[in-house]
């Protein structure tokens, strides 16, 4: 055989069989990564919407909000997951709002590549329970630390204020989007799937 | 070729040949994924992985390949070996996977994978080919977590996540890109001034 042709032979065989065995890996693994996400999202809106019994998916535009009902069928409030720029990359955050739209009821950082030891407090307990049953009206603000927070205000971590400032427009920005999809007519004639939920951690 | 004993060919990779002591290869994921000793350690496992299976499949192969397509042919190897790998902690292990981020599908590009495949794997028979991967492989765990567990006992006085000096101050830069270059620094002077001891 020519060494042309044993080129083209052995790049061919070697990228059949590559391709086959990625295929059967990526079939393996699609629904346990599929189930990790959704696992991820269920943690997190238990973690900011406490107390819910069932989430309900809503679909509008490219907008997706989780509706968080208790186990008596009332509406807890909405939460959303809403992503921006922080200081050195992405910050993905998964919010909660009571049904008025007023009070937000937690806040959970899903990802964020902030600086160790500085920005990364974003993550910690101490800055994101700030948030809970914080007034979101007209907007949530935040102060540098030191000084006394309003009721719609989170103290900003020491030396990440740029951090803290990308949550807290992370926040309104995906809270703005929420009240318009809100406000524009009863979400539930949107749902498009209903997830069931048992409460609690899984 | 040299017919050493084949144990050797296992612990050559371990301090004579380590790629990251006394070769400095595959430097970038080493400094950017090390912040902590699960990370090092996961790290290691999964370029090991990568590692043994290709240098596997290319000694098996080695005759069969043209020297002109050989480089392409190990690439597409390692990047299958590296995509199986990926997917497997993304199904299984979703918080390392996490913690690794991009570092996973860029042992594509860990220039030592590929190096011992040119060096060793496609003139070995398999046997020898394994071992050498495991040797090197073990290397580089070795040198991961041991540069992964001081970068975190330094940085937040914990190893593997468990406390072991009490009250300590972290030192952020140890976590930081700064102590990865630090803590690589002393310890390649440190494996040099044992190496001159000898």
């Amino acid at each position: 055989m020519s060494v042309s042709a044993r080129m083209m032979l052995v790049l061919t065989v070697v990228g059949v069989f590559s391709g086959l065995s990625l295929v059967y890996m990526d079939k393996y693994a699609e629904p346990y990564i599929a189930l990790h996400k959704k696992e991820a999202v269920r943690e997190a809106i238990d973690k900011v919407l406490p107390g819910v019994d069932k989430v309900e998916e809503v679909h509008r535009d490219e907008t997706v909000i989780y509706r968080a009902l208790d186990s008596s069928g009332k509406l807890l409030g909405y939460a959303f997951l809403a992503e921006g720029p922080g200081y050195q990359g992405k910050i993905q955050l998964m919010v909660g709002v009571a049904p008025d739209l007023r009070r937000l009821t937690g806040m959970e950082v899903l990802e964020s590549v902030e600086t160790p030891g500085l920005g990364a407090k974003i993550t910690e307990s101490s800055f994101e329970e700030q948030f809970r049953g914080l007034e979101a009206v007209p907007a949530v603000g935040y102060v540098k630390a030191g000084r006394k927070p309003a009721p719609n205000e989170i103290t900003a971590i020491t030396g990440a204020t740029i951090s803290s400032a990308s949550v807290v427009r992370i926040v309104n920005e995906g809270l703005n989007e929420v009240r318009r999809v809100v406000r524009a007519g009863p979400p539930d004639c949107e749902t498009e799937a209903t997830i069931k939920w048992k409460g609690g951690k899984k | 070729m040299s017919r050493r004993p084949w144990y050797q060919e296992y612990l050559k990779g371990l301090w004579e040949e380590n790629p990251i002591f006394r070769m400095l290869l595959g430097m970038c994921p080493t400094l950017a994924v090390t912040t902590s000793a699960l990370n090092g350690l996961s790290m290691g496992l999964a370029t090991t992985f990568v590692l043994t299976s290709t240098s596997l499949v290319v000694s098996i192969i080695r005759k069969l390949v043209p020297g002109q397509v050989r480089i392409a042919t190990f690439t597409v190897i390692i990047a299958t070996f590296v995509t199986v790998a990926d997917l497997f902690l993304k199904a299984k292990f979703p918080a390392i996977s996490k913690a690794l981020g991009p570092y996973v599908p860029l042992i594509v590009v860990n220039c030592f994978i590929l190096g011992r495949q040119e060096v060793f794997a496609s003139k070995n028979p398999t046997g020898r080919s394994i071992l050498d991967a495991l040797g090197v492989g073990s290397g580089f765990i070795f040198a991961l977590t041991l540069l992964g567990s001081i970068r975190e006992l330094l940085g937040s006085g914990e190893v593997f996540g468990h406390e072991v000096i009490p009250g300590w101050h972290p030192w952020v830069v140890m976590i930081l890109p700064a102590g990865a270059f630090l803590t690589l620094g002393f310890l390649v002077a440190a494996m040099n001034a044992i190496e001159r001891t000898k």
